[in-house]
């Protein structure tokens, strides 16, 4: 078939065509110019929000911050309420769900890049992860609370809260470990396994310690995430008002986002101020977490260079 | 080596791949358990709720004694507040892609995606506090008559919530355009802008299209955002300025209250929840579908 200008697939898109209509806007001088100031007025914005979002937070906040409000419970007088149990409780949950998750989501992450061979099931597993990537957190709370919660009878513990973080944050860790391994080079396998490693050795010596950094990173990020989800802690049926300190697994909890939350869901202004200052201790310790991972990556993109 | 350590060595290798395979098969349970958690107790709310009920009445009073099971509110709720969401995140996402990837020196570059990752890193609770204490009060001065519990700035935060992942899934979807279709363009006599809008961003219309979709089944399931700042009623209405109920604030809002299990009312959540389950679930495939297409047209 002869192919004419019009059937070409490029066709459509030449600036011949789009002159009369593209052209007078585009070829103006100023256009350019232009663009690049709104470009630069959006990013001026979004850094400005960024500062307000923040800034009024901790603002608002800080006031508040003192050693009796973290070693207090909370109460019905705003001024005397602290966070006492709610950081407890974070802190439990972000142990729990590191030591459940980890493993899990890095062992899932070396059978996908290591092991498994290109087959429906690999397939299968693969469109899973991407799926459950997608699936809103309040969804993960109710699993857990027919899982967990009733079916397990775990009750509304700690455990629970943790196993449901778990689950929601190892998608991430799998797609974050499994990026670290792709970078590592073909090489250092082929070397192993010539010099007659099984492939366990080879990942577990070769592989792994060189994809650490990149792994640590990605599941740095992952549990900063968990330590600020309120959705599915509060689909789970945590308690807002909780005047203990967690002592082990199966103890009732509340963490600091769900204080934060309950705080601002009551009308007085000094309540508001209590939930200012709870975020501002969540944001400290996330903030925390995120300059480790970036330290870490820095050190990470050194060493491949 | 002896032939029995040999053997030993292979049995402990294959452990090893047992072990690995069970922990990458946890999120096929996962996926499994979703589905079945939600199946289950929605067939419970169905046995008394029929399908006419849920979509033709456009009430949604479960928890009231006239009780009405009318999705229509929520539904509505969902998507206004998501709309305005993408109204904000999708051009100010595309814009930041386009100067970051074409216009934007190193040392830019640098400093932006750590402080997009920042912003995307926040949780959404901070977002929650700055809708309905910083956002609501400034709209309150030029809508006076606007109340404390409203869709527009439920909207507006989480349009700043989403921009991130907008921003950086388009930057991607950009760069992946090879350099062949800009140089041919800058060949045909464009400017800058001209190759830009005539062959860059046509040239990445599918990871963008994708990236649209990925941020919309984010601005749907998003929950702490809507749950703090847009209210808790579910009014059949398209008025930003109103308060609304979206279907994740439903299910935290029944969730807070002592619903005691196995009532109707406990059905209900799971019955929303699978609602929102599909819905993204469908905009997730879809995305992912489009952005693998995308990406195997330029390879």
């Amino acid at each position: 078939m002869e192919l004419t200008d019009k059937h070409h697939p490029l066709a459509r898109r030449p600036f011949e065509q789009d002159r009369e209509t593209t052209r007078p806007l585009l070829a103006r001088p100023g256009s350019e110019a232009s663009f690049l100031f709104l470009a630069r007025f959006i990013i001026a914005s979004a850094l400005l929000v960024l500062l307000v979002l923040v800034g009024s937070v901790v603002y608002d906040g800080f006031s508040r911050l003192s050693l009796s409000f973290l070693t207090s419970f909370p109460s019905r007088k705003a001024e005397n309420a602290g966070i006492l149990a709610a950081w407890t409780g974070s802190a439990w949950l972000l142990f729990l769900t590191i030591i459940f998750a980890l493993p899990l989501g890095v062992g899932a992450a070396v059978y996908l890049e290591e092991y498994a061979k290109k087959s429906r099931a690999t397939r299968l597993i693969e469109l899973c992860i991407a799926n459950l990537a997608g699936v809103p957190s309040v969804i993960y709370g109710l699993l857990g609370l027919q899982v967990f919660v009733r079916a397990l009878s775990f009750e509304r513990s700690v455990l629970s809260g943790s196993l449901t973080l778990a689950l929601l944050v190892l998608p991430i860790i799998i797609m974050a470990s499994r990026e670290a391994l792709r970078t590592v080079p073909k090489g250092y396998r082929e070397g192993a396994l010539a010099l007659g490693a099984t492939r366990w050795q080879t990942t577990w010596t070769q592989v792994l310690p060189v994809a650490l950094p990149g792994i640590a990173t990605g599941c740095i990020l992952a549990f900063s995430r968990a330590i600020g989800e309120t959705a599915p802690l509060i689909t789970l049926g945590a308690l807002t008002y909780v005047a203990q300190v967690p002592d082990s697994m199966f103890a009732p909890f509340t963490a600091l986002p769900i204080q934060a939350f309950n705080w601002l869901s009551r009308p007085q202004p000094e309540f508001h101020v209590n939930a200012a200052a709870a975020i501002t201790v969540l944001l400290s310790f996330m903030i925390a977490l995120n300059l480790i991972a970036m330290v870490l990556r820095s050190k990470f993109q050194r060493r491949q260079r | 080596m002896t032939r029995n350590s040999r053997k030993a060595l292979r049995i402990k290798e294959k452990i090893i791949e047992l072990l690995l395979s069970l922990c990458s098969s946890v999120s096929v349970l996962t996926t499994l358990g979703i589905i079945a958690v939600l199946s289950i107790e929605s067939i419970f709310f169905f046995r008394e709720v029929s399908l006419t009920q849920l979509f033709f009445d456009t009430e949604w009073t479960p928890l009231f004694l006239d009780k009405h099971f009318g999705i229509w509110p929520l539904i509505a709720g969902t998507i206004l507040t998501s709309a305005i969401a993408l109204a904000l995140s999708v051009p100010a996402g595309l814009v930041i892609a386009v100067y970051v990837s074409e216009f934007a020196h190193e040392r830019t570059r640098a400093f932006l995606k750590p402080i997009l990752e920042l912003l995307a890193g926040i949780p959404t609770i901070v977002y929650g506090y700055f809708a309905l204490l910083v956002i609501t009060p400034a709209l309150q001065i030029i809508f006076p008559e606007m109340g404390s519990f409203n869709a527009l700035s439920a909207g507006i935060a989480m349009g700043v919530m989403i921009l991130p992942m907008m921003a950086s899934l388009s930057e991607d979807a950009i760069y992946t355009v090879p350099k062949s279709l800009r140089e041919g363009a800058y060949a045909l006599g464009a400017s800058k802008l001209q190759m830009i809008l005539g062959a860059v961003l046509p040239g990445a219309v599918g990871g963008i299209t994708a990236a649209v979709i990925l941020s919309a089944a984010r601005a749907v399931g998003e929950t702490m955002i809507v749950a703090i700042a847009a209210g808790q009623q579910p009014l059949f209405h398209f008025n930003p300025l109103q308060p609304v109920e979206t279907m994740t604030a439903y299910i935290v809002q029944v969730s807070l209250g002592d619903t005691p299990h196995g009532t109707l009312e406990y059905h209900t959540l799971f019955a929303v929840a699978m609602m929102l389950f599909l819905l993204t679930m469908v905009l997730n495939i879809v995305s992912l579908r489009i952005g693998e297409r995308f990406k195997r047209m330029y390879r």
